[in-house]
């Protein structure tokens, strides 16, 4: 379990909704379309269980990118909640980059349970982007934790 | 303390082979409150089964997390182990290390480490798991159709088959809706009325089957199981009870020049009226709007001429209250009102009808007693223009996007009924494509085209303009000759789109159920779950889901109808347990969650507190309707004040996966 | 203005209307105001003040006095009925509890923007308009108004009352006094220097909780932050989550709630700009779903609780983000 010191390996927490993206990812495995590994990720019942804060404490717990994939809207499983998920993670995030917190490091995308290929290059074009962008610092760092 | 186990599934070589299970295995026995941790080669197992089992028995297990294969795949098989062991199934936690890790992993190292990872997660949340049991809600035995067209009246049949109460609310004063109306039905020909009234009669003359005729839904709540529907009776000024239906006060009524909807306008009807000779119920209803009694106080002929004094002018409308375990819509479809085509000069011309216009014409029971004339000399028509897909498969704000499905059918049946009748009759149908699938349909339109040599003609029309001579010039083109065609018609048919009825919009409000942009009720999975709405208890009959012809509307309604019985056969229904909850001491009672509910869950209650300062204060929190909930927690994130959680992904369970993971 | 409210606040108590009265009375010092319950006319004769100093808003103590017996008779200034409207909205108070008097309010004056030019002692203010003549121990200061301004009525949303049941004086109009324009500014620095300005801003925090408990918006029985199971409640760990999110957090939390009352930055004892986090939600809910002040109708729904087929999508934030 060596991981290779001189690559930074970002940590990406993604959040997917039971019905769409993690069927989505389930998807991904079963046609063997690989992503790497960095990739975590959490079910919720819907992309609307995620609260603004699970994604600012997965930050502060040393996440690198933080991703939430839900149904397409119009598709939602409970038919409403990815429109309240598009509004509060599009003010969230807002305010993150207001902050001055690499926008790159979050990201909402619609993945249905039919899109294994299109969850996989998601996850490899996330990952990759993070991975440029090297730590989180700053959303850690708001308060002058580590000078 | 919690004691949990943890079982790591190789799955075969699925995961062994890119997982060192062993290492898995080793890595999460060290993790806090773990005491057992062992790996097996297929969990899923009879013997993996057992395996668990005796764990939870020997260890005394509070907790199992099995590290295994989607628990979109085996979560329940787990869960009814751990039950079967003695263990609540919601202790039971999935670490997805299959379709997320070993399948698309190629690097042992970096995928058990996120194995690891995974475990450590489920782990950290399983030890936050509570107990949880489904609940129960009781089921009422009597089931509602809103709609008594031949959807809801099939549903209703159906339903009272098997032995359960239903009633039908239906909004005009007679059952039977745009089926009644028709004359003959494709393909087989047989006459609408023939096959429907015989219908009607059974759903008036089942004991088990109530219609609230002339009435309307106005307030629905409760949920699955339970709805409370208050039905508005609107007052037909005729004393349902005494009406005999003989239909002398029709007879006698002073006001003659009302336009008879039944015959879309083409005759004329009383005030006090019944709808056509085989309503049900066959009771008279006077239309306020054109009675001179109640406009004016000054007749009350039909009062006097009523030998069993039925009539009463001071008739309120009235308000039922009943309880449902079901609820059909079969509220039906409309056509679109065509006011604004005038390049088809519907609105400037008598003689250019829609086609259900035309089947009051040539109906035996029509205006003109079934001979086919035009309405505005009452001649026989020699040259028609049949022109399809008027609104339908359009992108203009006037129509629909949507293929209306019954027009290229019906159409060949007009064209068809037509020759057949009026051999000298030259008829010509315009089309974008004929649509035909459906048993025998395709055959159908040959013979329209084949044996009875009807013009069909790949083209829209453009034009339609009215002559002095009466005649009206249709200019169309021809898509495949590329030709422009002039043709003198005496009658122009226009196949109008269909759309759900205008009521279906506050009904879905009313239901909390979902509608499409097109205003037809959205099923709860298109191809899986065609009768049900997604809402609990709540089904769908006929045109009001996406128009449809009768043989499918027929079809589904006794898919709906067997769905709804499926319910009403349950004394009680289990409740999924992953549910929404409120800490009522936290709760703010400000009305955000409930905003954001899209079952209609959540309440309000004022309630009674004994406060830290021993005070006593009433304060208005939320309350959770467990049966009604389906989980999905939009509620727990915009309640600012965290009381609202959610069974099986609370915040404390969600957050310390989280912090697992990011480590 | 004064004495007209003293005057109308005795009436209502003598005819029974109301049995106590809200208000402001002189704090410790001078320049100090407080708010203040008054239940006799003999109270409101001696500590009622209403004047340049008395900035507070009243609403959110309102929460707790609607729900005592009898009525209770609330001045409020134009922001300060924003802030009403939104707790009845939310349940918060029982409004037919409250006798609203809408005040008319001119720019208050922020004492620490005086004592900021090195006048101290301060024993009183005067303010013709113009300049603020200062009686200090040390003898008469002046200097000009528009300088002692308080930040918070320099974005003033108008004088236009949202709700009252009586009006001393004439309602005004609403104005625009570019209060999202500091915002801007900030938007259209470099994302690093977004992030010096916030994170000098925000290390200065001491988590006194000011902020939170003056704002009328963070009116929860139990504050998250303050509950155990909310997994966010940590007071032990100097640089637990809850430390560095607090601000982030809590401007969530009243997002699409928040009246911009500006009393958050009023109270910080560190002078944190703390109303820029708040107003750059109002802004973007103005921008992305339509103009929408929280409080400016009592049955208006959130923009957060609400939603529209063809809203935005997240990525919104990268396609208009400069840089």
């Amino acid at each position: 379990m060596q991981v290779n010191q001189k690559e930074f390996e970002p940590v990406i927490a993604a959040f997917c909704c039971n019905w769409c993206s993690y069927a989505g990812a389930d998807l991904s495995g079963t046609n063997r379309l690989s992503y790497p590994s960095n990739v975590k990720i959490i079910r919720v019942p819907c992309s609307c269980r995620v609260n603004p804060m699970f994604i600012l404490r997965a930050f502060q717990r040393g996440a690198d990118g933080v991703i939430i994939c839900g149904c397409h809207p119009g598709d939602c499983h409970y038919t409403s909640g990815n429109y309240f998920t598009r509004r509060r993670m599009t003010l969230l995030f807002s305010m993150l980059d207001y902050l001055g917190i690499e926008r790159d490091r979050t990201r909402v995308e619609w993945v249905s349970a039919a899109e294994g290929a299109k969850f996989a290059a998601t996850m490899n074009d996330f990952t990759e982007t993070v991975r440029k962008l090297g730590p989180n610092r700053r959303l850690e760092d708001l308060r002058c934790r580590k000078q | 303390m919690r004691k949990i186990g943890v079982f790591v599934c190789h799955c075969g070589t699925n995961i062994a082979a890119t997982v060192d299970v062993k290492a898995v295995a080793e890595a999460l026995g060290h993790e806090p409150g773990v005491v057992v941790s062992c790996e097996y080669q297929y969990m899923c197992s009879e013997s993996g089964q057992e395996l668990i089992k005796d764990s939870i028995k020997k260890h005394g297990l509070t907790g199992v997390v099995i590290c295994s294969c989607s628990p979109r795949m085996h979560e329940n098989t787990f869960r009814k182990a751990a039950a079967s062991a003695g263990l609540n199934p919601y202790l039971v936690e999935i670490a997805n290390i299959r379709e997320q890790c070993s399948w698309i992993h190629k690097d042992i190292a970096s995928a058990t480490e996120k194995a690891i990872i995974l475990g450590k997660a489920a782990v950290a949340k399983i030890h936050l798991n509570t107990p949880l049991t489904a609940g129960e809600s009781p089921v009422a035995k009597k089931a509602l159709v809103i709609g008594g067209g031949i959807a809801g009246i099939q549903t209703a049949l159906d339903i009272a088959e098997a032995g359960f109460e239903v009633d039908i609310v239906e909004k005009k004063p007679t059952i039977g809706g745009k089926m009644a109306q028709l004359d003959k039905t494709f393909p087989t020909l047989d006459c609408a009325a023939c096959i429907l009234t015989p219908k009607m009669v059974e759903c008036a003359q089942n004991e088990k089957i109530h219609i609230y005729s002339y009435s309307e839904v106005t307030e629905v709540k409760g949920f699955v199981g339970s709805f409370n529907v208050t039905i508005k009776k609107k007052a037909r000024f005729v004393d349902e009870t005494k009406c005999t239906g003989c239909g002398l006060c029709t007879e006698k009524c002073p006001m003659k020049k009302v336009p008879n909807e039944f015959n879309m306008g083409f005759d004329n009807r009383s005030a006090v009226y019944i709808p056509f000779a085989q309503a049900v119920p066959k009771v008279a209803v006077i239309d306020p709007a054109n009675c001179m009694m109640l406009k004016t106080g000054k007749c009350g002929v039909c009062s006097k001429v009523c030998t069993v004094g039925a009539i009463d002018y001071k008739q309120q409308d009235t308000y039922i209250n009943e309880t449902y375990g079901a609820i059909v819509v079969a509220t039906g479809y409309d056509p679109i009102d065509l006011g604004k085509y005038d390049e088809f000069a519907y609105s400037q011309s008598p003689d250019v009808i829609t086609s259900l216009e035309l089947e009051r014409l040539m109906n035996a029971a029509g205006p003109d007693g079934g001979t086919l004339l035009r309405p505005s000399d009452k001649k026989h028509p020699h040259t028609i223009v049949f022109v399809q897909c008027v609104g339908s498969r359009c992108d203009d704000s006037r129509g629909k996007p949507y293929c209306s499905k019954i027009c290229c059918m019906y159409t060949a049946k007009h064209a068809m009924l037509i020759r057949e009748k009026y051999p000298d009759t030259d008829v010509y149908v315009f089309y974008i494509d004929v649509r035909t699938p459906g048993k025998n349909f395709d055959e159908f339109y040959r013979r329209a085209v084949e044996q009875y040599n009807v013009h069909y003609i790949k083209g829209m029309v453009g034009k339609v303009e009215p002559k002095a001579d009466g005649k009206l010039s249709v200019q169309a083109s021809d898509l495949i000759s590329r030709e422009q065609l002039h043709i003198d018609a005496d009658l122009v048919v226009l196949a109008a789109a269909i759309e759900p009825d205008k009521t279906a919009r506050p009904l879905a409000t009313m239901l909390t159920t979902q509608m499409d942009t097109n205003d037809f009720f959205t099923e709860a999975h298109p191809k899986l779950r065609p009768v049900e709405s997604a809402t609990a208890g709540i089904f769908l009959s006929g045109a009001c889901q996406g128009p449809k012809d009768i043989p499918e509307t027929v079809a589904q309604a006794s898919a709906a109808a067997s769905k709804a019985i499926g319910l009403l056969c349950k004394n009680s229904i289990t409740c999924n347990p992953c549910v929404a909850h409120s800490d009522e001491l936290m709760c703010n009672g400000c009305s955000s969650c409930e905003k954001v509910c899209p079952y209609g869950a959540i309440t309000y209650i004022n309630k009674e507190f004994t406060m830290p300062d021993r005070t006593v204060a009433l304060r208005r929190v939320a309350s959770v309707n467990p049966a009604v909930c389906q989980g999905c927690g939009a509620c727990t994130v915009a309640c600012p004040s965290g009381a609202m959680d959610l069974n099986g992904f609370s915040n404390s369970q969600i957050m310390a996966e989280v912090d697992a993971i990011c480590k | 203005m004064q004495e007209a409210m003293i005057k109308r606040a005795k009436e209502l108590l003598a005819e029974g209307i109301v049995n106590r009265v809200i208000g402001w009375k002189r704090g410790e010092f001078a320049y100090d105001s407080t708010p203040a319950i008054f239940e006799t006319p003999e109270e409101l004769e001696r500590d009622f003040v209403y004047d340049d100093l008395t900035a507070s808003n009243l609403s959110k103590y309102l929460i707790k006095e609607s729900r005592k017996a009898g009525k209770i008779l609330a001045f409020l200034k134009p922001c300060d009925t924003y802030s009403l409207n939104q707790l009845t909205c939310e349940h918060r108070v029982i409004r037919e509890n409250i006798h609203v008097i809408g005040i008319p309010c001119d720019p208050k004056i922020d004492a620490e923007k005086i004592k900021a030019k090195g006048i101290s002692g301060i024993l009183g203010i005067k303010n013709d308009g113009v300049d603020l003549t200062i009686d200090t121990i040390y003898g008469k200061e002046s200097m000009p108004v528009s300088e002692a301004i308080m930040e918070k009525c320099l974005s003033c949303k108008g004088k236009k009352h949202v709700t009252y049941d009586e009006l001393i004086g004439e309602d005004g109009e609403l104005c625009d006094s570019g209060r999202f324009d500091m915002v801007a500014e900030l938007e259209a620095m470099t994302a690093q220097e977004r992030y010096d300005f916030w994170r000098s801003q925000l290390s200065k925090c001491i988590r006194c909780n000011a902020c939170r408990n003056v704002c009328p918006a963070c009116t929860c029985e139990k504050c998250v932050f303050d509950n155990d199971a909310s997994g966010i409640a940590n007071k032990a760990a100097a640089d637990s989550f809850e430390e560095n999110m607090f601000h982030i957090i809590r401007a969530f939390h009243v997002a699409g709630r928040c009246t911009d009352c500006g009393e958050c930055s009023r109270v910080c004892p560190q002078n944190i700009p703390l109303h820029m986090l708040n107003r750059k939600f109002i802004k973007d809910i103005n921008e992305l779903y339509g103009t929408y002040q929280a409080g400016e109708k009592p049955d208006s729904v959130s923009p957060l609780t609400s939603y529209t087929l063809d809203d935005c999508e997240a990525s919104i934030v990268h396609e208009r983000g400069t840089e």
